[in-house]
């Protein structure tokens, strides 16, 4: 495949997205979407936001990690003091927030990566698993951060429109970063750690990397969480919540953006069913994957991604059939 | 000067002694044979050599630099490249992509110009796709390039493997057993592959291997080791007829 065919599917992905916003747009205009489901569908995508980031590190690295809500947690946090105490214009306060409240949690992903990602499978699912209720105490008891009541009166920054676009720039910065070197050198690691190193791959390095990028991500949702929600306490980041973003991973399959999507919005519609039943929810959610393992183990999507322009291809190719 | 040199390399694990008072020097564009019985320590001596263990004594030296303590993928940085003896591939990628992989340090594109696609992602990565195919070419794979690796028959898997090990550009090349589990056609292909890389790519080839006709045709130097201990070194007629091995092999 040449650079000019590459260019051509960015080109037509990218117009699919902006007619996809259009409609966003137009339909909030038309008041179509009532402000209910516009929540509904701001949640879904911050989810869907914060699984593709877990996507990245236990998808295409392999990684078992199970604290992404504690990561979420500090991009929330910090993002939510910026909108508290400082004086910026709306947009520079949401940019430089959530850009914060990434980084934030990018600088805790290489903290945490460090001495974690030495260990690998269930240990590394463990350690993730204590270090995001570490990080959910801290929130508790640390001086700033409001303790158990939380932070209130966030100004409330995002809407439907602002998030569809945070999340085409996050699932766009996915999909470019791992078809390049450094997401091959993520794919060897998840394929063979031994052979990765033997043939110049720093696993260590690159595994920290990945992992930090994840966070990082996870800390963009986070930002949008707090100056969507404008009242942020501990007990959002629980985690039962990380354990949600592994469910969206696993449903939609592992290593596929694309599928943690379908996923994720699966999951948005079908709790708008379950709110009656609240803690039945999660034992329908085991139900749910157990199915999924028996019939499609590599989940809705396995580790290929829904394409336009092959589907384009495919259709194509049905309609000269039939003729 | 050797290429690689060891001097009273060692390695215990706890009380077991695995290899002791390992010394050879290896020459450049030599091709030699390390034979021994099973458990004699010939994969550990890999081991060691490539860094994935660390010498508990001496000190091993790669083109005149002391590399004991080095991190597996900087050896493979130095210019050493090994196969292994169970075969492992990136099973689920693309044969393509196995050899992209390998190619690691030819690529320097930044995160953000991946990101961009700026012109440099382009360039660089359109240098070793065509790098790629050529080298799958020399071994008549490039139709196989975007196979996924596991669906290549074992011999193709085997050859990738040392496809992937010479991407590295490596001066030295280790292979671990390269030819088991292969009927003696693949064998012999197996042997005229192995000449030819060393000719085309000039490197030293260190082997392992248990096909005595294989180690025989083409090594020109043999090691022999026994209880992780080097008992016997020299010509395959030198080595074929020492008293010593005969017994390691077939007991006394």
């Amino acid at each position: 495949m040449e650079r000019k065919n590459f260019q051509k599917n960015y080109l037509i992905n990218f117009i699919a997205v902006l007619f996809l916003f259009g409609i966003i747009v137009m339909s909030l205009q038309m008041k179509l979407i009532n402000n209910y489901y516009q929540g509904l569908l701001i949640i879904a995508g911050i989810n869907i936001m914060a699984a593709s980031s877990l996507n990245l590190a236990a998808g295409y690295m392999g990684q078992l990690a199970l604290g992404h809500a504690g990561f979420m947690a500090i991009g929330a946090y910090t993002a939510a003091l910026i909108g508290l105490h400082t004086n910026l214009p709306v947009m520079a306060k949401l940019i430089v927030g959530i850009g914060c409240g990434g980084v934030m949690a990018g600088l805790f992903g290489v903290l945490i990566g460090i001495p974690a990602l030495r260990l690998r499978g269930d240990y590394l699912g463990i350690v993730t698993l204590g270090f995001g209720e570490i990080i959910r105490i801290a929130l508790y008891n640390l001086p700033f951060t409001g303790g158990a009541a939380g932070l209130k009166k966030i100004p409330k920054l995002i809407n439907l429109p602002i998030l569809f676009v945070i999340l085409v720039l996050v699932i766009s910065f996915l999909f470019l970063f791992v078809r390049s070197r450094h997401g091959r050198a993520l794919l060897s690691i998840k394929e063979d750690e031994i052979a990765a190193e033997s043939v110049g791959v720093p696993t260590i390095y690159y595994k920290v990397y990945g992992f930090a990028v994840s966070a990082f991500l996870a800390g963009v949702a986070g930002g949008c969480l707090a100056y969507f929600q404008r009242a942020l306490d501990p007990n959002k980041f629980k985690f039962m919540l990380s354990v949600e973003f592994f469910i969206i991973v696993v449903l939609g399959g592992m290593g596929s953006f694309t599928g943690t999507i379908l996923a994720g919005l699966f999951l948005a519609f079908i709790n708008e069913f379950l709110y009656e039943v609240d803690e039945l929810r999660l034992v329908i959610y085991a139900v749910l994957l157990i199915v999924v393992m028996i019939f499609k183990p590599s989940g809705l999507l396995g580790n290929r991604e829904f394409s336009l322009t092959a589907s384009g291809r495919w259709l194509k190719r049905k309609l000269t059939e039939k003729k | 000067m050797a290429l690689l040199t060891t001097e009273n390399v060692g390695i215990a694990f706890g009380g077991l002694q695995a290899v002791g008072h390992f010394d050879i020097a290896l020459e450049e564009n030599e091709l030699v044979g390390l034979i021994g019985p099973n458990g004699a320590g010939k994969t550990t001596i890999f081991n060691l050599l490539t860094g994935v263990y660390q010498p508990t004594e001496g000190q091993i030296y790669f083109q005149g630099k002391k590399i004991n303590g080095k991190k597996p993928a900087e050896i493979v940085g130095l210019g050493m490249a090994r196969t292994f003896q169970n075969i492992r591939l990136f099973k689920n990628l693309t044969v393509i992509d196995n050899i992209k992989i390998a190619f690691q340090k030819e690529l320097k594109y930044s995160a953000l110009s991946a990101i961009l696609r700026l012109p440099a992602y382009w360039q660089q990565e359109k240098v070793v796709e065509d790098k790629a195919i050529d080298l799958l070419g020399l071994f008549h794979m490039e139709e196989d390039a975007h196979k996924l690796a596991k669906n290549l028959p074992y011999g193709k898997q085997r050859k990738l493997e040392i496809c992937r090990a010479l991407a590295t550009n490596p001066k030295l090349l280790l292979l671990d057993e390269p030819a088991a589990g292969m009927n003696p056609q693949e064998t012999r292909e197996l042997m005229e592959t192995i000449g030819f890389v060393r000719d085309n790519f000039h490197l030293t080839i260190l082997l392992i291997e248990h096909d005595m006709n294989l180690v025989m045709g083409i090594c020109e130097r043999l090691i022999v080791i026994d209880y992780g201990m080097i008992i016997a070194k020299g010509t395959p007629e030198e080595i074929k007829n020492n008293k010593q091995v005969i017994k390691a092999y077939l007991g006394s």
